[in-house]
Parts: structure tokens; sequence; C-alpha cells
């Protein structure tokens, strides 16, 4: 048998290799990950309280709160901060602990068609709110 | 397809030690708040509907499953804030490296581990006090 797996004739590993591994872009999503990190701390902190307040008002009160402009480019801000980071979290541990091809690559394209989708539901709510939100107040 | 590369000695030859533990956790209050961008998602898009909408995920988030939720996510969102600094500050490259990680030399560098534990611990807390007390204050 071939002595060097992966190897076919004379082309050289390297040959083959090139182009398929992270060598390169590999240190992009973990820059995303510590840069969208950095983000989340204020912003989730930020949010945490915006929660707490929201969730005990009514909802004109609530509408009234989102569509305040700081609130609503802060919310837009962190839902895509979020999802982002979620997603490159999630990658990792598909990797991780899905050892059958079809299923890894399988949950890898829904997680990002889902985080995709989640985050531009979270942002067209925002606007939605934002934009139409001023007749309530 | 059958991997014959050389495969990371088995957990159980290491001596247990905090780290392990903020890694475990880590990962899984990672994951449990991204099940918590499902909730965020659920609530903007109520909000963007309609008051009954709004007013089913209130209700959702006030009944004892989603207040048990609530309180898991909170601490889950310390945890994971908190230890990410770690993560922040020894990829800077501070308090990092294998001096740091002899005990006798440096025990800061394992001790951070239950500090940031108790921390996120404290901090869900003292959230949860100031929302009651934000509640309290506001009905009476």
């Amino acid at each position: 048998m071939n002595a060097y797996p992966g190897q076919e004739g004379l082309r050289n590993p390297l040959k083959v290799a090139r182009g398929l591994g992270p060598s390169r872009s590999g240190v992009r999503p973990w820059w995303i990950q510590r840069i969208t990190a950095v983000a989340l701390l204020p912003l989730s902190i930020w949010f945490l309280f915006l929660m707490g307040g929201v969730l005990h008002s009514d909802y004109p009160m609530v509408l009234a709160t989102i569509a305040q402009p700081v609130h609503a480019v802060f919310l837009i801000v962190f839902v895509v901060c979020l999802f982002w980071h979620g997603a490159l979290g999630l990658e990792v541990i598909i990797e991780d602990y899905m050892h059958t091809r079809w299923l890894e690559t399988t949950l890898q394209i829904a997680l990002r068609f889902g985080a995709l989708l989640g985050a531009l539901a979270c942002v067209m709510a925002v606007l939605a709110v934002w934009l139409t939100g001023a007749a309530y107040y | 397809m059958p991997n014959s590369r050389p495969t990371s000695p088995h957990l159980g030859i290491y001596r247990w030690r905090v780290n392990m533990l903020q890694s475990t956790l880590h990962r899984l209050t990672g994951l449990f708040l991204c099940l918590g961008t499902l909730l965020v998602t659920w609530g903007l898009i109520a909000a963007a509907s309609s008051g009954e909408a709004w007013n089913l995920f209130a209700a959702f988030s006030g009944s004892w499953i989603g207040l048990v939720l609530l309180f898991l996510w909170t601490w889950s969102l310390w945890f994971h804030l908190c230890n990410g600094i770690q993560h922040l500050v020894r990829d800077v490259g501070w308090n990092f490296g294998a001096a740091n990680r002899d005990r006798t030399h440096d025990p800061v560098y394992w001790f951070a581990g239950w500090v940031i534990i108790g921390v996120s611990v404290v901090l869900t807390v003292l959230t949860w006090g100031l929302l009651l007390m934000h509640v309290g204050g506001g009905a009476a």
C-alpha cells in the first residue's frame, strides 16, 4: 500500500492540501470571536438590564423602549454580535463532537442558515418597531 | 474513514484542576446561551408583531419555567462573560505560560478559576436582587 496516505502518484501532498486547510484564513474566525466577545461584554450587561425593565412593562411601553434610537441601534449591534459569536462557538462544538461526516456537514450548514436567519429576523424586528413604533408613544 | 493518527491521552491521566471545570462550564454555558438567542428572537419578533404576541411571550417569561430558565441564563451569561474575560486576558499573554501554571510559582493562575465561579454566582444573585427590588419598588 501507499506509505503516504492521501498521496496519489507523484503529486506532493502539500499540493493537495494547499487551499483546503485553514492556512492564512484560519485566524479570521478566531479574531471575529474575540472582537464580538469584546463588543458583547458591555452590550450583554446593558441587554440584561434592558430585559429586566422591559419584561415588566406593558406592550406600548415595550415598543417605546425598543423604538428609542439608542436602544434600537445597540439592539441591532447586540444581536449581530450575539449570533455571530454564538455561531462561531457552535461551529467548534459541532466539529469536536460530531464524528459522522454527513451529519457534521448537515449541522454546519443548518447552523449557518439558522444563525443568519435568526440575526436577520432580530434586526428586521427591531427596525420594524423602531420605524413604525412612533405611533405608540 | 479510519484515522491512524495518534490520539491524545485519555482525560483520566490528568490531575483534576479547576480549569477543567471552567472549560466544561464555558462550553455548556455557551451552548445554553445559544438556546437563549431563541428567546431573544421570539421576544423581538413578538414585539414587532402584536400586543397578543408580546403578551404570550411575557406570559412564558413570567411562568415558573420561564423564570427558572431566565435565572439559569443570567448565571450562564455572567459565568461565560467572566470566564471570557480570563480568556481574553490570557489571549493577550498576561499571566499565561508554563511558569504560571506551576502552582508553587503562581497560585493566582489557578485561584482565578474559583474567583470567576464565585463572582459569577454573586453577580447573578445581585442581578436578581436588583430586579426584584425594581419590581417591588414599581409595585409600591
